[in-house]
């Protein structure tokens, strides 16, 4: 026998969500909370353990305990296990963040006293580390990591994107070598790709340090990281649009040009953004390479150049309370110039596939 | 065309979408006779404006594997071709040889002569692009390029093979409305493909794959993806393409071979290398399979 749904007005069905916490689910996750901090405490207390370590420890251990127990018993030894790993992942989350907020904290707890006005107009030509916060500024170290990153980004990208594509798509006789060696370089500590400058470039050639130099030694760094990021996204593209391109008659590079690196867009940029995150604060090589400088210099090819690394090492080796200020100021600007650039790249990546 | 077949179309009273619900195999072959009567004599074959595509001996390997053997096949123009066979019999792979895709399986090798026009198209010295242009392909998936619009999937080869053509406008309407997707994404034609059901992506495909104005268009199991109501506009895009371009088209789904083809060829592996079996008109193999193995596999009885 059928039935026949009857015509019927639905305005009084009100759409719900029956799987998600109840009031008293919440209350109970409260409620062991509570109890773990109370048992982190009482722990503490009356033990030899202490220090701020042992609470988080022995909270989340009290947290993982009880929150299996109760599970367990409610539900069932299943529903126990569940629950546990449920509650171990969150925990692990918590543990990979709080670093993180960690590091974000205390750099804008010292370093915002040093913020002022005079850090973006002004250089440290007429100023010194030691002297009064608000007298000298950072423009000229800013300035000059932007142009060295974006010179060694300029460099890094087409080679990185190119050697991806060689391994990808062309995947010719000398693939498997060439892997293998982005691989090895990509474990390059930057203290020896500067030296390699040094000694391959600045004393057999030019002579002179200059901020060039020390973009391609980032670019060395650089290059292995956007080669095997782009690698593993070109793979993720599926064969049958490589074979609908040329099934289409396009050649393989048109069919690589339009079809594969336009759908690989967004990652390709997540791999920009990852060789960028490699280089933006590496010392070592400007050190070695472009020197340091007091003033602006917009010339990469000629004269020593400041950037916010070397600012920040300055700072903190001159050893006052003010060089320290100074220096956490310019490391808080340097992470402020990481979120500005990733935020940039990431919405250029995803514009096109918001449409 | 015999009279028992002519019998068969009156009873249908010659309409496809009483045949599409027959479910029998015992009704292919008045299926496949009411589709023969439909498109007439000419198409079945008789061969007045000589062969298209010719395939003459064809093996393929993967590796040491040999996949194919020995194949020869004609294709007419203006006729519909089905491929027909169980899983791993060679029939995708013999598909594939026939545009060079084949080749782009790494330790893929081949034997034997594809002649388009008159010419090998493995000859050395031929221009590949030039023969996927002549021999377009719908794949089983569908696969319209994530980055493009539907215009630009429309138009996508135009541009990747760097072909010019006057009014693109004319040439968007009229690949769609072939492919019978006109009227659904006429107001729409900036927004991404993507956003198309799985059955209006597949006609995107083979509205893009139109043109380019392929002599011959592959289709490799277009429908497998697909839900019934998009295999039935599918199989209806094919009907009228079949006037213009010479389809060949391989299934898993006897009654779709019965449905949309003038001529099947049925090919079975036995553990070796994978051979056709039989080929012909589709009423001929579906109604009197001449191999004992044909007849087991139209009926239904393995595979």
């Amino acid at each position: 026998m059928t039935t026949v749904a009857p015509v019927k007005n639905f305005d009084d069905v009100k759409p719900q969500t029956p799987w998600s916490a109840s009031m008293r689910d919440r209350q109970m996750t409260l409620g062991l909370v509570i109890a773990a901090v109370v048992t982190s405490f009482v722990i503490v207390g009356i033990t030899p353990m202490k220090g701020k370590l042992a609470y988080f420890v022995i909270f989340f251990a009290a947290l993982l305990a009880l929150d299996y127990t109760y599970s367990r018993l409610k539900f069932g030894k299943a529903a126990g296990v569940d629950s546990f790993f449920k509650t171990l992942f969150t925990v692990a989350i918590c543990i990979t963040v709080l670093p993180i907020v960690s590091i974000l904290w205390s750099v804008w707890q010292r370093g915002h006293k040093g913020l002022h006005w005079t850090l973006f107009t002004q250089n440290m030509k007429q100023a010194d580390f030691t002297g009064p916060v608000g007298q000298g500024g950072l423009i000229h170290a800013i300035i000059g990591t932007l142009i060295i990153i974006a010179i060694a980004v300029v460099i890094s990208v087409p080679i990185g994107i190119l050697t991806a594509i060689y391994l990808t798509e062309i995947r010719g006789r000398f693939s498997r070598p060439i892997a293998f060696l982005v691989q090895a370089m990509s474990g390059v500590p930057s203290i020896v790709a500067g030296l390699f400058i040094l000694a391959a470039i600045v004393y057999p050639l030019t002579r002179h340090f200059n901020g060039f130099e020390g973009s391609i030694a980032l670019a060395i760094l650089m290059i292995p990281t956007v080669a095997r990021t782009s690698e593993e996204v070109l793979r993720l593209i599926p064969e049958d649009l490589r074979e609908a391109g040329l099934a289409l008659g396009g050649t393989q590079w048109r069919s690589v040009a339009l079809i594969v690196i336009p759908a690989a867009r967004s990652g390709l940029f997540t791999a920009i953004i990852l060789g960028v995150a490699r280089i933006i604060g590496e010392t070592a090589p400007i050190v070695l390479l472009t020197g340091g400088a007091n003033v602006m210099n917009i010339n990469p090819f000629s004269g020593t150049m400041e950037s916010l690394p070397l600012y920040i090492w300055t700072g903190l080796l001159a050893g006052t309370p003010e060089s320290f200020t100074r220096a956490w100021a310019g490391i808080l600007i340097l992470l402020a110039l990481v979120i500005i650039l990733f935020t940039g790249a990431r919405y250029l990546g995803s514009k096109k596939a918001a449409n | 065309m015999t009279d028992e077949a002519n019998n068969d179309i009156t009873n249908e009273n010659n309409g496809e979408e009483k045949a599409m619900e027959t479910k029998n195999n015992s009704s292919l072959a008045s299926v496949s006779a009411a589709r023969a009567a439909k498109v007439g004599e000419s198409r079945v074959g008789t061969g007045a404006i000589g062969v298209g595509l010719e395939a003459r001996g064809v093996h393929a390997w993967f590796g040491q594997k040999h996949a194919l053997a020995n194949v020869s096949m004609d294709f007419w123009p203006g006729t519909v071709t089905a491929l027909i066979g169980p899983s791993g019999c060679g029939k995708s792979t013999f598909l594939r040889t026939l545009n060079r895709m084949h080749e782009f399986i790494p330790g893929a090798a081949m034997a034997g002569e594809v002649l388009l026009n008159g010419d090998d198209i493995y000859a050395p010295g031929t221009d590949v692009t030039k023969i996927r242009l002549k021999v377009g392909m719908v794949f089983q998936k569908p696969n319209p390029f994530p980055s493009m619009t539907i215009e630009e999937n429309v138009l996508a080869g135009l541009k990747l093979a760097q072909l010019k053509v006057e009014n693109k406008n004319e040439l968007l309407e009229e690949c769609l409305t072939r492919a019978g997707l006109w009227n659904e994404v006429k107001d729409r034609l900036k927004s991404h493909g993507g956003a198309l059901s799985g059955g209006q992506q597949q006609r995107l495909c083979i509205a893009r794959s139109l043109a380019v104005r392929p002599q011959v268009l592959l289709m490799d199991e277009p429908c497998s993806a697909l839900d019934p109501g998009s295999t039935l506009k599918i199989e209806e895009t094919i009907g009228h393409l079949a006037d213009s371009v010479t389809i060949i088209i391989v299934t898993h789904n006897m009654q779709q071979a019965a449905r949309v083809s003038d001529n099947t060829a049925f090919f079975l592996s036995d553990g070796g290398p994978g051979q056709m079996i039989e080929s012909g008109p589709t009423n001929e193999i579906f109604s009197r399979p001449k191999d004992e193995r044909t007849e087991n596999y139209v009926t239904g009885r393995f595979g």
